[in-house]
């Protein structure tokens, strides 16, 4: 046996084609999911309980049951209820609900954090709530809750492996069938990690910077 | 507008679950007046205050804002809540602040102030940050427009806080035991906006410790005892006059705390 990277650039053009679709899968799923997730948290945080009960259902239901269920349920059991959709529509719709769910976890955390007070100085000036949330509690919460958010994200470029069960042809089902194919799994899938490491990278890095900036008015309250 | 009192507070009762915090209040609070509302803690002065800006919600008895009713309707001798916009509507003439200060950390002193301006009553940014800063300017903060709250001391952040509900043309100031959290030389500055402002007319309530500025600027003082209104006229009745057992031990506490200098002679200094 040896180990020969080339098979690599023999594939390159379907592993650069199985990556995309991994790309766009994890940042439509993740921008989705954080709208999800957004709107769940302020749903269950500032309306009645008739409209909070079932999306703390959604929220215990999509954390309680493995994402791979949950996109069989999906795919494979959309069509009995009407659903038909494709695998990567599917996919996409599957991760965004699955991510959505831990987002709006993370987000409802953050509106606890910012203190009742200022709610009521905001209140007491007149300002609606909706305006409320987006001017005076999101930026603030934004600062605390970066790194749960960035945390999310990772496991989230992650979990788009599992779609390769549905047949979407992302980069773990394209560098399984080269695997397979030319019998070269240890360079594939160390490739594979190595791609997947780099999103973490890639991901952390950047919510670096951007807590450096959304903090900005808590660092120079430090200096 | 009416001509009756700006704030009108008849039989008001509190209640948290079996506690009663507010046991029947009346006050009348009439343009220009400045009432100070002292007594012990525990003996429900903020509840009555937040109540009176509806950020608590009473329980029995009427409050009216320039003679609107807050915080309910009146229907065929039944109350009904209403909507936190026409709560907002009522009170829309009410500044309030806070003893915490509240400001909101991540805007600057200016933002601070130019936010509700723009949020609340749609004036356009650039005309919003001139009259926070016009504002800033009133209570001596124009240098420190572009401090954050954290980067100013406490009573400049109380002053901020000051600014804030002052840009919104209040026809009436509440003010929650606004030096409580203060240092005690950081107390003078606040008191010197809050005395300022007195002096050009603005009607106030405030709920104080501070006896000196109750003494000097109320023309009314109310004092709170469990609840009720135990006493109440100007400084003169009250702080010397009024024989309520429990309203001279009060002030006997206060001078007890405040005295730090006992003469040979035993007369406090």
């Amino acid at each position: 046996m040896t180990f020969n990277p080339a098979i690599l650039l023999d594939n390159w053009r379907d592993l650069l084609d199985g990556l995309v679709l991994t790309l766009l899968i994890w940042v439509v799923g993740t921008v989705l999911g954080l709208a999800i997730g957004l709107v769940v948290a302020t749903l269950q945080l500032f309306t009645n309980r008739w409209v909070a009960a079932p999306l703390t259902f959604y929220v215990a239901l999509m954390r309680g049951t493995p994402f791979l269920i949950q996109l069989f349920v999906i795919y494979y059991g959309g069509p009995s209820f009407g659903l038909d959709l494709s695998p990567l529509t599917a996919g996409i719709c599957g991760l965004a609900l699955y991510g959505g769910a831990y987002f709006a976890e993370i987000f409802r955390a953050g509106f606890v954090s910012v203190s009742p007070g200022q709610i009521e100085a905001a209140r007491m000036m007149g300002i609606g709530r909706l305006d409320i949330v987006r001017h005076v509690q999101l930026p603030q919460m934004l600062v605390i809750i970066l790194p749960a958010l960035a945390n999310m994200t990772v496991l989230l470029s992650k979990e788009t492996a599992v779609l390769s069960v549905i047949t979407v042809n992302e980069l773990t089902s394209v560098v399984q069938s080269i695997g397979s194919t030319t019998f070269a799994f240890a360079e594939t899938l160390l490739f594979l990690a190595l791609v997947y490491w780099a999103l973490l990278e890639i991901v952390t890095a950047a919510a670096r910077r951007l807590e450096k900036r959304v903090g900005r008015f808590m660092l120079r309250a430090q200096g | 507008m009416s001509e009756g009192p700006i704030i009108d507070v008849r039989g008001v009762w509190k209640r948290f679950g079996a506690t009663e915090v507010l046991k029947g209040i009346d006050l009348s609070i009439n343009k220009s007046d400045v009432t100070c509302i002292i007594g012990p803690s525990g003996s429900g002065k903020s509840t009555l205050l937040r109540c009176i800006a509806f950020l608590e919600e009473y329980s029995e008895g009427e409050i009216y804002i320039e003679g609107e009713l807050l915080g309910f309707a009146q229907e065929g001798g039944k109350r009904r809540r209403v909507s936190e916009a026409e709560v907002a509507r009522v009170r829309r003439n009410v500044g309030f602040v806070f003893q915490q200060f509240n400001l909101w950390p991540h805007m600057t002193a200016l933002e601070n102030v130019a936010a509700p301006l723009r949020l609340a009553r749609g004036i356009a940014g650039d005309e919003a940050a001139r009259r926070a800063g016009a504002m800033l300017e009133k209570v001596g903060l124009s240098a420190r427009a572009g401090a954050y709250p954290s980067q100013l001391s406490g009573g400049q952040q109380q002053r901020v806080g000051i600014a804030r509900a002052l840009a919104m043309e209040p026809h009436i100031m509440l003010f929650d035991e606004p030096t409580s959290a203060l240092d005690p030389e950081l107390v003078g500055e606040v008191l010197q906006v809050m005395r300022d402002l007195a002096g050009e007319g603005m009607t106030m309530a405030v709920v104080t410790h501070e006896m000196g500025f109750a003494a000097q600027v109320a023309d009314t003082v109310v004092f709170l005892d469990h609840g009720r209104i135990a006493a109440s006229g100007s400084p003169e009745e009250v702080f010397r006059r009024d024989p309520n057992p429990r309203l001279r031990q009060f002030l006997q506490n206060y001078f007890d705390r405040n005295v730090f200098w006992q003469s040979e002679e035993g007369a406090a200094s």
